[in-house]
């Protein structure tokens, strides 16, 4: 990035390979030749793991969050601060939560029949779960226990209870981020490739690759058809493995998708089963978003549809594997509560050993086994988020458009997907860079380029709604509002009188923009 | 069932199918067979005793009375509810800052005060056993080798090994010299990698030690520092036991020797410490691990890769209180101590009144427990099979050191501080009846006298040469030997 993001990322040259310097917190300021010279000798000292770019955080991503952190908003100290719409948080809900805490206090205090269970809980480090309440019947490799219990008819809650949930093959982790990296190592060795849609979630180039050293393969999909997931797309992305002589282990789809906010439709679903089966690899799903699913088509998750279309063919069960989480539905990221659930006893039986590298903390666990365990309490919270969320996606919509800018239709997720692309000086990833600096810079909108999401067409922005006040979101239209309107008073205009679409630029304030504008950059 | 699994196998990696999980070892074999037949005073008095786990149970009385006394601390008490949304956001890899800073604190108080630790360089895990893991992935790639000296925590294998794709090097050291860690021995290893082929990353030590419970000296430490600074390797200072030294002397973690005048021009960059909550303060299941490196790069990688073991948040806050607590955090470590050492002090002189000894020791959960002389002959199977006789017959989960990859068969450890007083005591009857029953029993009534002037003896190599050389006799009180007995702990 250039000095205009605060000249806080250095890039320089070593060794023919660009390597970005990030200021760590435990440096001091030292001259640049002394900062080559010492990070040179760090390459030589450390793994390769440790000085590629695998870790995915140069991406602007991660670097637009860090702008945030240098100056955030806040309404009394920092008014003029970046509003923070890159992370994907569920704040909409935690006075549920903590009313829920208030209420039953007495249940989260660590005793359990006038006795505590302090105790138990510090020294517990099964990884299987928590064991003080195994059941009578449990078989020594898999031990049914509460937690996983509850886990287990929690996530067949979300699901409205149309598929059961076998608490027996699920593996707790430490955040979807461990469960994705796990799931990884166990079935793809280092070289192989995974096919992932695009646009993705930005953290996968980390999770997926970086210390897995498995390759991701972007499946492109088209705002032509809004980013559905074709048949000819899959093959496509196959067709380029191969030649890039990469094996396909499988296809890790977010369904609910990340960053477009919509569940794939049956026929996506169909598709990708089919391709699946046909090529012989694995499915993993990645419904971390499944509890903020607000409207229809309701969700379908991938093993459910694969259950339908193939009812007898445990070899492809066998191949699905579920990613979830507690960060999104609950918003309780900071108590890194993820799993895995897989048909397949010998993914379990490796996902569950490698669990051991990032158990769920037992004082966490214990505490959502509370939470978790009142039935009643869970239906209403489902509802409620659900309603909560879509409530802000309505507001979030009006306002983008009052503004001119139209967003992907979405039924679920924290987020939009939203189209820009009337605003880009040029239909090229260099001026969404430039429209994404001025927004986060000049505008105060910390929002995510599509570019990060390696989305294949520049123009598209991820825009959170959930982690804010209902002011904070107001005052964020207003200001995309306020941008906008400068834009068509001419600032654009007069640096490209000769783009594409300078003279046209008045159209962009129209209501219906977004179609008016589309057949403008076609022509 | 098999052929089902076998076919769900042939889609997995290699990883998922080998077994460098390491759990086929019987370092987990006699905890499956604890887990079959576990001991209860009154249920199941005929259990099976667990010896084999490094748990520290001694304490948490003292704990359990900080967190009645400071519901704020929790944020799932109504005093502590208001922080829980802000608690249960945090998701930043960074770590709470009061949370950092309570533990840069405490490892200080831990060394006496004899290093300061800077918050800024503490980067979480999960556990130990991923602060292990993300160290070598962010200093070794695969292929490339660690030295570890013998015998050493059995999870090693996996934790440095599994999914990192590095190997493990043995320093081969026993017990001529107590297990200490040569100069001599560390070049031996560096060389034989060298001659393999095997590029050397670095090296890395626990101290105190698992399993022998020792710490390593002054002149130790620095010359293990001076060869890795000398063949610019990395060194790894596993201090996961720190607070558990019980008596003296003292622990002296690297820390403290790099701030030593004539360690000055040490390449600091070499160097980085593993720490955990799990030992010293008894919560392995919080998952505390602590990643501390001084090599900036490190630190910046690892905190990437901290996002796949993040502390959860409702833990670092609660341990953020706790440890901010001075004056409690002072009480602990010195109670947790004069427990642990009173515990070491009943097993090891209840052993020796039946001629049982072991690795003189002043820190651990466990001792390293001398059973060379009840073996047939001094191989690994006739440990292995005088460990499947204890754990059968006199029911106690104890571990056999060929778990640990000690060279010299016989030796064992065991663990106690997992366990109540009424509990121990039963062990330590088992352990006294079974000895008295084999036919060291008799010669064990017999040394007693031998002791009786209290020699503190260490094992000399002559001495370990006349066992080597008659393997299949177990040793008469007529021995010529009996006037040096074995090592025991001091009382």
């Amino acid at each position: 990035m250039g000095p205009g993001m605060g000249g806080s990322i250095n890039k320089i040259n070593v060794g023919g390979a660009w390597t970005t310097i990030v200021h760590a917190s435990t440096s001091k300021h030292v001259a640049p030749a002394e900062q080559r010279n010492k990070l040179c000798r760090y390459m030589k000292m450390l793994s390769r793991k440790a000085t590629c770019h695998s870790h995915g955080q140069d991406s602007s991503y991660f670097l637009g969050l860090q702008e945030y952190e240098k100056n955030p908003y806040h309404e009394v100290h920092n008014p003029s601060g970046i509003i923070q719409m890159g992370l994907a948080e569920n704040q909409l809900s935690f006075d549920l939560i903590e009313s829920w805490l208030s209420r039953n206090s007495d249940r989260t205090n660590f005793i359990e029949n006038g006795r505590s269970i302090f105790r138990d809980l510090a020294l517990f480090q099964d990884y299987h779960g928590l064991p003080a309440f195994k059941k009578a019947d449990e078989n020594l490799n898999l031990a049914v226990n509460i937690n996983s219990q509850v886990l287990a008819e929690f996530v067949e809650e979300i699901r409205g209870n149309k598929v059961r949930f076998d608490p027996n093959k699920l593996v707790l982790t430490a955040g979807a981020t461990s469960a994705n990296e796990t799931l990884i190592f166990c079935l793809a060795e280092p070289g192989e490739a995974f096919l992932v849609p695009t646009p993705y979630y930005p953290g996968f180039d980390r999770d997926l690759k970086w210390r897995t050293e498995v390759e991701i393969v972007p499946v492109h999909c088209s705002s032509l058809n809004h980013f559905r997931l074709t048949k000819s797309a899959l093959e496509e992305a196959y067709q380029q493995a191969q030649k890039l002589k990469l094996k396909v282990k499988g296809v890790l789809i977010t369904n609910p998708s990340n960053p477009l906010g919509t569940t794939m439709t049956k026929d996506e679903l169909h598709h990708l089963i089919t391709f699946a089966v046909a090529k012989e690899i694995h499915i993993v799903s990645d419904e971390i978003y499944s509890g903020t699913v607000f409207d229809s088509p309701s969700f379908v998750s991938v093993i459910e549809a694969a259950k339908i279309k193939y009812p007898k063919d445990t070899t492809l069960w066998s191949r699905i594997h579920i990613v979830y989480s507690l960060s999104k539905d609950l918003g309780l990221p900071g108590f890194r509560v993820g799993m895995i659930y897989s048909n397949n006893e010998a993914v379990i039986s490796a996902a569950t050993k490698m669990s051991s590298f990032g158990l769920v903390s037992s004082q966490t666990q214990y505490l959502l086994s509370k939470i978790l365990g009142d039935r009643k309490f869970t239906k209403y919270y489902i509802k409620e988020n659900q309603r909560r969320v879509k409530k802000r996606h309505e507001m979030l919509v009006l306002g983008l458009k009052k503004a001119g800018i139209r967003c992907l239709k979405s039924n679920a997720g924290l987020f939009c997907w939203v189209d820009m692309r009337h605003l880009l000086r040029t239909s090229t990833f260099d001026a969404e860079m430039e429209l994404w600096k001025k927004i986060v810079c000049e505008v105060g909108l910390n929002i995510s380029p599509g570019s990060s999401c390696h989305c294949s067409e520049p123009g598209w922005f991820r825009v959170c709604f959930s982690n804010m006040s209902k002011e904070t979101l107001n005052l964020s239209m207003q200001r995309i509002k306020a941008f906008v309107d400068s834009i068509n008073g001419g600032r654009y205009g007069q640096n490209d009188a000769r783009s594409l679409c300078s003279s046209r630029s008045k159209k962009v304030t129209c209501y219906m923009g977004f179609i008016i504008v589309k057949i403008c950059l076609s022509t | 069932m098999a052929l089902m699994l076998r076919n769900q196998e042939h889609f997995l990696s290699k990883i998922a199918t080998n077994n460098g999980h390491g759990e086929d070892s019987p370092y987990f074999d006699g905890w499956k067979a604890y887990d079959s037949d576990p001991y209860h005073h009154t249920k199941n008095p005929k259990g099976v005793i667990q010896m084999g786990l490094a748990e520290n149970q001694l304490s948490f009385d003292l704990i359990q009375d900080w967190i009645m006394n400071n519901p704020r601390a929790s944020i799932c008490t109504a005093e502590g509810a208001d922080d829980f949304k802000d608690i249960a956001i945090y998701q930043d890899y960074h770590g709470l800052p009061e949370f950092r800073n309570a533990i840069a604190k405490f490892m200080g108080k831990v060394r006496g005060d004899m290093a300061t630790f800077d918050p800024d360089r503490i980067v979480m895990s999960g556990g130990a056993t991923g602060a292990h893991e993300t160290m070598v992935f962010c200093l070794a790639d695969p292929g490339d080798a660690f030295l570890v000296p013998t015998p050493y925590y059995a999870g090693f294998d996996r934790d440095l090994r599994w999914r990192t794709g590095a190997q493990l090097v043995p320093v081969i050291c026993d017990s001529s010299n107590n297990f200490t860690v040569t100069r001599d021995a560390l070049e031996a290893a560096y060389t034989k990698a060298q001659e393999a082929k095997i590029k050397v990353k670095g090296l890395l030590i626990t101290n105190p030690s698992n399993p022998l419970g020792t710490i390593l000296d002054r002149e130790t430490l620095k010359s293990i520092v001076r060869f890795t600074d000398e063949k610019n390797i990395h060194l790894v200072s596993d201090e996961i036991y720190a607070a558990t030294v019980f008596k003296r002397p003292s622990f002296i973690s690297i820390a403290e020797i790099l701030e030593e005048q004539d360690m000055e021009g040490i390449n600091r960059d070499l160097m980085h410490i593993v720490y955990s909550l799990s030992k010293d303060m008894g919560f392995p299941g919080f998952r505390i691990g602590i990643l501390y490196s001084y090599n900036d790069a490190v630190v910046s990688c690892a905190r990437k890769m901290s996002s796949f073991g993040l502390v959860s948040t409702q833990t670092q806050h609660l341990i953020a209180s706790m440890l901010s607590d001075d004056h409690f955090v002072d009480k602990f470590i010195i109670e947790s101590k004069h427990r642990l050492a009173k515990r070491h002090g009943v097993f090891t002189k209840g052993l020796e009144q039946v001629g049982i000894g072991s690795l003189e020791s002043n820190a651990g959960l466990f001792f390293w427990m001398d059973l060379r002389r009840l073996l047939s002959e001094a191989t690994v199977e006739a440990e292995m099979a005088l460990w499947r006789i204890i754990i059968k017959e006199v029911k106690l989960n104890v571990s056999p050191g060929s778990s640990f990859h000690c060279s010299e068969p016989g030796w064992f450890r065991v663990c106690f501080a997992n366990m109540d007083d009424e509990t121990m005591r039963v062990a330590l009857r088992r352990i006294k009846t079974f000895v008295l029953q084999t036919k060291g029993g008799q010669e064990a009534s017999a040394k007693k006298q031998c002791r009786r002037q209290r020699l503190q003896v260490s094992l000399s190599f002559r001495r370990m040469e006349d066992i080597m050389m008659t393997p299949h006799l177990i040793m008469t009180p007529h021995s010529p030997i009996c006037s040096s007995p074995l090592v025991r702990a001091r009382t």
